[in-house]
């Protein structure tokens, strides 16, 4: 090809491409990955992770394309991300916590050891000494591993505001210092272990916590990576491959049949029918002759087509609507987690609960070293250790379930929306409906000779028809040929026959009969009817929002006993009835793919899009469906609300085991040893809880 | 109670060792896609090691 025309493939001969591939799900699927992409000449290294479901592929290749081409044909469907856009592979911060984690765990493993020689009985010196060595190794730990919650409470403070950080690392600081001071009068009680165990388990809880909101993130990243913002550029010098956001006003562009249209502009040559289902909602193709007017995110079928570009990057139509979208996006940040409130009520509490302990028994005894005891076994007693669990722990469970059922969690709040889902709305083209042929009529002359002609096309005309035909024989044809975007022909037992476009759509013509319409029936998505169900079993009510014709919106609705539908929706018809639908106090949740719905997706409460959407729209959407099949949504709305039960069953958890210990601690009873039973039993329960999470079918 | 001149430093060691196993098998990537792994002993032959 151009090898030698452009220096930089030569010298560029190693690239890094990262594949996301949603049906791995076993070590057979590792192997048939790995052994297919590595069967490739230029394929170096190709290593899954299966956790996140992506391989990451390195070697000598031009593109992906023959890397997706090779996974396919093993069944595997694939799909290029931008590496540049996603996170970095190592998580210097997850790893940092790790750390730290690691040195509080067997910080507290040795005191607690110590620990429980004192709780037996040691006495006197051997106390003392234990203190001591307790001392050395707990001091320089905490310092080391409650780092984090330090920072936070400083940040905290120094803007005047308290939050969850403060009570947490008072607790730790205090705990220990009165503690040294323990050690060195020789005192009976020192609280080593539990300001060790305190600083592990919260630590655990805050590294639960940055995967759920790593994942979201790098989702979030790796989505508006899915589409690879790539053009040809025609030039003089021969076609050239460069980024969408190097084109500029003027420059001419081939788009390849089956490829999105990267910028706004005006067909100069070809003919090709255009899919505007994500833009418009329309389910048919329109035409598209030299003259006519393409907009960015619109689908070439058929033929190639060159375009003079009219507006690129932040000009063209489709930016113009992720604008709009991230506007009606801003309004929605308004929804504070359930942690949030919980630790909105639970920091002056326990600052009010110890500041009583303390004055009260300031008061009644006059002892400040007794007074200031009794405040750190509150501090430590009602330390959120349950409460730091009782979210993160919940949300990790939940999430890796929605993965593996295939609903990617893009936003850290986006369970709790799910579980507050009180309607539905449903986009029809691309989400609902798939464009399938429907050939029950074809006679088996009729459908052998449309097979053989559609098989030597690329057209999705001719691929759906070929799909609904594939267990029949095909027939034996000669001289095929592509007539370019008018459809094949070919010569049968001698005679001429046709399949393409026709006076009413997609036509086969055979000698010596009328044409047979064989345009594509719209069909359903599998899973669509069930969602339907689900939903109207659950008492949710179900609205479907088009912006198709009446007629297929209406048949539609039929087909799935839909009573509300709503056709010829324009995208701010849409905006403003999620819009109303919101200020009348419903909790929508909205599944779409086109750009159309984009402005809605944003205005709902909660939206998910499937991964074959138009990237505004999945950008727009708080979930994305990796799998094709819609029945995931009722189960994942089910496992949200689980999941929201068992984070109020975790507070109320947590609640109990304080009411309980802080009577007790108040009265100056508490000892070492209670706290450390009851904190990590109640731990212990709360991540028990949690994993109990199921998924019903 | 003297035996407690050797147990409490070898007690300390011990968990030193530990934590410097957790914090190598850390630093050797090692639960970057625990998922994976776990599949990987059911394949015939581990294909190479990048």
């Amino acid at each position: 090809m151009t090898a030698f025309a452009d220096p930089h493939a030569l010298v560029e001969t190693r690239r890094h491409v990262v594949l996301s591939v949603p049906d791995m799900r076993c070590a057979g699927c590792i192997a048939g990955v790995e052994g297919a992409l590595k069967a490739l000449p230029d394929v170096a290294e190709a290593r899954v992770n299966l956790g996140d479901k992506q391989v990451r592929v390195s070697g000598a290749f031009a593109d992906a394309t023959p890397l997706i081409a090779a996974l396919d044909a093993k069944g595997f469907a694939a799909r290029e991300m931008d590496d540049s856009a996603l996170a970095p592979a190592v998580d210097s911060e997850g790893r940092g916590l790790l750390m730290r984690i690691g040195v509080a765990g067997f910080g507290m493993m040795n005191v607690m050891i110590l620990s429980v020689a004192i709780w037996s009985g040691a006495s006197e010196i051997t106390r003392d000494l234990f203190h001591w060595i307790s001392a050395a190794i707990a001091v320089p730990a905490v310092i080391y591993a409650a780092r984090p919650f330090y920072a936070s409470a400083l940040t905290a403070l120094s803007a005047r505001r308290v939050n969850m950080d403060v009570p947490i690392s008072l607790a730790i600081l205090l705990a220990l210092g009165m503690s040294v001071h323990e050690a060195y009068v020789g005192g009976e009680d020192a609280w080593f272990d539990a300001a060790l165990s305190l600083t592990l388990f919260l630590l655990i809880g805050r590294y639960l916590d940055h995967r759920t909101r790593r994942a979201a993130r790098s989702a979030a990243a790796a989505l508006t990576a899915l589409e690879v913002p790539r053009a040809t550029l025609l030039t003089e010098s021969g076609d050239r491959v460069v980024p969408t956001a190097d084109l500029a006003i003027g420059d001419r562009i081939r788009v390849a049949p089956g490829a999105r249209v990267p910028v706004d502009g005006e067909v100069i040559e070809g003919a090709a029918d255009l899919d505007r289902s994500l833009l418009t909602g329309e389910s048919l193709p329109v035409r598209a002759i030299p003259g006519t007017d393409v907009a960015a995110g619109e689908t070439v079928l058929g033929a190639p087509l060159v375009l003079r570009t009219s507006a690129v990057g932040e000009d063209t139509s489709l930016r113009r609507m992720a604008r709009a979208v991230a506007v009606a996006e801003g309004a929605r940040g308004k929804h504070v987690a359930l942690a949030d409130r919980a630790a909105r009520i639970y920091a002056p509490l326990v600052h009010s609960l110890a500041a009583i302990g303390f004055t009260g028994w300031f008061i009644a005894t006059g002892d400040v070293h007794k007074s200031l005891l009794v405040a750190v076994a509150l501090l430590i007693i009602t330390c959120p250790c349950a409460l730091g669990l009782a979210v993160p722990a919940v949300s990790v469970s939940a999430s890796g379930r929605m993965f593996k059922l295939g609903l990617l969690l893009k936003s850290a709040t986006a369970l709790e929306r799910l579980a507050q889902v009180d309607a539905i709305v449903l986009d029809k083209t691309g989400t609902l409906t798939t464009g399938v042929a429907k050939l029950d009529h074809l006679d088996p002359e009729a459908a052998s000779v449309a097979l053989g002609l559609a098989r030597a096309s690329d057209h999705p005309v001719s691929r759906a028809i070929a799909a609904a035909l594939s267990d029949m024989r095909a027939a034996e044809l000669n001289s095929v040929r592509e007539v370019s975007g008018d459809g094949v022909e070919a010569r049968w037992k001698g005679r001429p026959v046709r399949l393409g476009r026709g006076a009413r759509g997609t036509e086969l013509v055979l000698p010596d009969r009328d044409p047979i319409n064989v345009s594509p029936v719209e069909t359903l998505r599998p899973g669509a009817a069930e969602l339907v169900a689900a939903a109207q079993r659950a008492g949710l009510p179900v609205l479907l929002l088009s912006g198709d014709r009446t007629e297929p919106v209406r048949r539609l609705a039929e087909t799935l006993n839909l009573p509300d539908w709503r056709a010829e929706a324009d995208p701010q018809d849409k905006l403003a009835l999620l819009r109303d639908q919101a200020a009348q106090g419903h909790k929508v949740l909205m599944v779409g793919d086109g750009l159309n719905d984009a402005g809605a997706l944003a205005a709902a409460h909660v939206s998910i899009a499937p991964a074959t959407a138009l990237d505004a729209a999945r950008a727009a959407s708080d979930a994305v469906l990796l799998g094709g099949d819609l029945s995931v949504i009722p189960q994942a709305l089910d496992l949200a609300g689980q999941a929201r039960r068992r984070i109020l069953q975790n507070f109320g958890l947590a609640a109990t085991y304080n009411a309980i210990s802080v009577p007790l601690a108040m009265a100056g009873l508490a000892t070492p040893l209670m706290a450390a039973a009851a904190m990590s039993t109640s731990s212990i329960l709360v991540v028990l809880n949690a994993i109990r999470l199921k998924v019903r079918r | 109670m003297n035996v407690l001149v050797f147990l409490i430093p070898i007690s300390l060691f011990l968990g030193g060792l530990g934590m410097v196993a957790c914090l190598w098998t850390l630093r050797a990537r090692q639960y970057d896609d625990l998922e994976g792994d776990a599949a990987r002993v059911l394949l015939d032959r581990e294909p190479d090691e990048p």
